[in-house]
């Protein structure tokens, strides 16, 4: 296919610029890393808050989710960051864009935890009151270890739109993976050339990741 | 142990499970008392408002002379002194039939990992589970889930112990080892309430029945006159139906 296509490959061009890309990679692994951290906090706190005994509460989560999920990520990003995060004189537009994107996330992160969460039975429920334990315990004891099998495979698939959705980032002056190829592709006037060890550079860590989910769902399997 | 309860209603939305059900169990101590009757009478709820899983929205129950709480705190604290056991078992799948033991022994109990891992493992021999103490509950025949569950509700030496018709999802060789325990059980002392459909143990077993339909306690009586000389119309024709083909 690359041989139809008649372009004139620059590698030499796109060299010079590794160590640039090697930082961009860092930036977007880095990044990634702490907002999947903050997604995961975030969503699970937000399922909690779905699942509240306060209507308040309730509502307040369930309306962010819905917000959230319903509207792009670009919006939110330059929303965020140019009016919220500007008005609050948040400065660090690195901290800002991981909690972004973390909060982003967070919002399906919470609906993948909840259907988890919800699709444990009454029967183990009801065994957990029976044996004594509060609401507290039950969450603990029963409801996340058997939720967090069911959500592995929702989560990692999200984490891994996540890691994706980084790119996005540049909007709000974010070097991060993508961006370094642009600049790259635009200096060295190799308009395609940075984008094939982009598109490697994200395999790496998303392919061993969903690898790990499997092996994960595989210890934590057990017949119900 | 004596029971009480007085116009007790519990209803699920539309549905009234318990329909204004009073009896009494006294004047003497009974050790077991069985609660029987068609499906859909209101036996299980009437077990769960007795082992406070339950609060009824209408009425009392007494337990030896205490009000039973309706408050969640309450209820709680007393759901810690009973042992409950399940027509589906109920064990946790992804905890091992020795941890299914030990977690609440630890967590609500507050025993030691050694105390806790050692009753279990004395109830676990006692109920004819050894070498089965690492399995899942998956890898259990029912019969065996059945019996960890009952070492689940005995080893935090429960005052009460509640089962809710334990041997419906078994087959007759499983009943047998399941009704076996309960016997033996009930003859070293511990009270037990026993919502059940197997007619020939409870009349062996119980000291007391409380028969139910739709939602009411139709009798309440010692057992050898329960089956004697029941005396609704319904029990009778219960009783002639159960033991049609037996």
């Amino acid at each position: 296919m690359f041989l139809a296509v008649d372009y004139r490959w620059n590698w030499a061009g796109v060299w010079r610029y590794r160590g640039q890309f090697a930082l961009g990679w860092l930036t977007t692994l880095g990044l990634s890393l702490a907002a999947m951290v903050v997604s995961v906090a975030a969503g699970f706190l937000l399922m909690l808050g779905c699942r509240g005994r306060w209507m308040p509460v309730r509502l307040i989560c369930a309306g962010m989710v819905e917000l959230v999920r319903g509207s792009p990520l670009l919006v939110q990003l330059l929303i965020g960051y140019y009016i919220i995060a500007e008005a609050l004189h948040a400065g660090f537009p690195m901290l800002v864009g991981i909690v972004l994107l973390g909060s982003f996330h967070a919002a399906y992160l919470a609906e993948i935890f909840r259907g988890a969460v919800e699709s444990i039975g009454a029967s183990q429920l009801e065994a957990a009151r029976a044996v004594g334990f509060d609401r507290m315990q039950t969450y603990r004891f029963v409801i996340v270890p058997q939720a967090m099998r069911r959500a592995l495979p929702g989560t990692t698939g999200q984490l891994v739109s996540l890691l994706k959705d980084s790119s996005l980032l540049s909007v709000i002056g974010i070097e991060e993976l993508v961006q370094k190829v642009r600049v790259m592709n635009a200096a060295s006037y190799a308009p395609l050339e940075g984008y094939l060890p982009l598109a490697a550079a994200y395999l790496i860590v998303t392919l061993p990741l969903a690898r790990l989910a499997r092996g994960l769902e595989r210890r934590f399997a057990y017949e119900t | 142990m004596k029971l009480e309860a007085r116009s007790l209603v519990k209803r699920y939305g539309s549905h009234v499970a318990l329909d204004g059900a009073s009896f009494s169990t006294g004047p003497d101590d009974a050790r077991v008392i069985a609660l029987l009757g068609p499906s859909g009478g209101g036996k299980s709820t009437l077990l769960r408002v007795l082992g406070c899983l339950l609060v009824p929205d209408e009425g009392h129950v007494c337990v030896d002379g205490r009000d039973l709480p309706h408050d969640e705190v309450g209820a709680q604290a007393e759901r810690r002194g009973n042992g409950f056991v399940f027509q589906g078992y109920n064990l946790f799948p992804h905890l091992t039939t020795l941890q299914n033991i030990t977690l609440p022994l630890q967590e609500v109990h507050g025993m030691s990992a050694l105390q806790a891992e050692q009753r279990a493992i004395e109830w676990l021999h006692r109920l004819g589970l050894e070498g089965h103490e690492h399995k899942r509950p998956s890898q259990l025949s029912g019969g065996q889930q059945q019996r960890a569950a009952i070492a689940r509700a005995l080893a935090p030496r429960p005052r009460l112990l509640l089962l809710d018709e334990p041997t419906s999802a078994l087959d007759p060789v499983m009943t047998g080892e399941v009704l076996d325990v309960i016997r033996e059980l009930a003859e070293e002392g511990q009270s037990i309430v026993l919502a059940t459909h197997e007619i020939s143990f409870a009349r062996k077993v119980a000291d007391q029945v409380v028969f139910l339909a739709a939602g009411k306690a139709l009798e309440c009586s010692p057992v050898s006159r329960f089956f004697q000389q029941p005396e609704s119309n319904l029990a009778r024709q219960y009783l002639e139906g159960l033991s049609r083909y037996r």
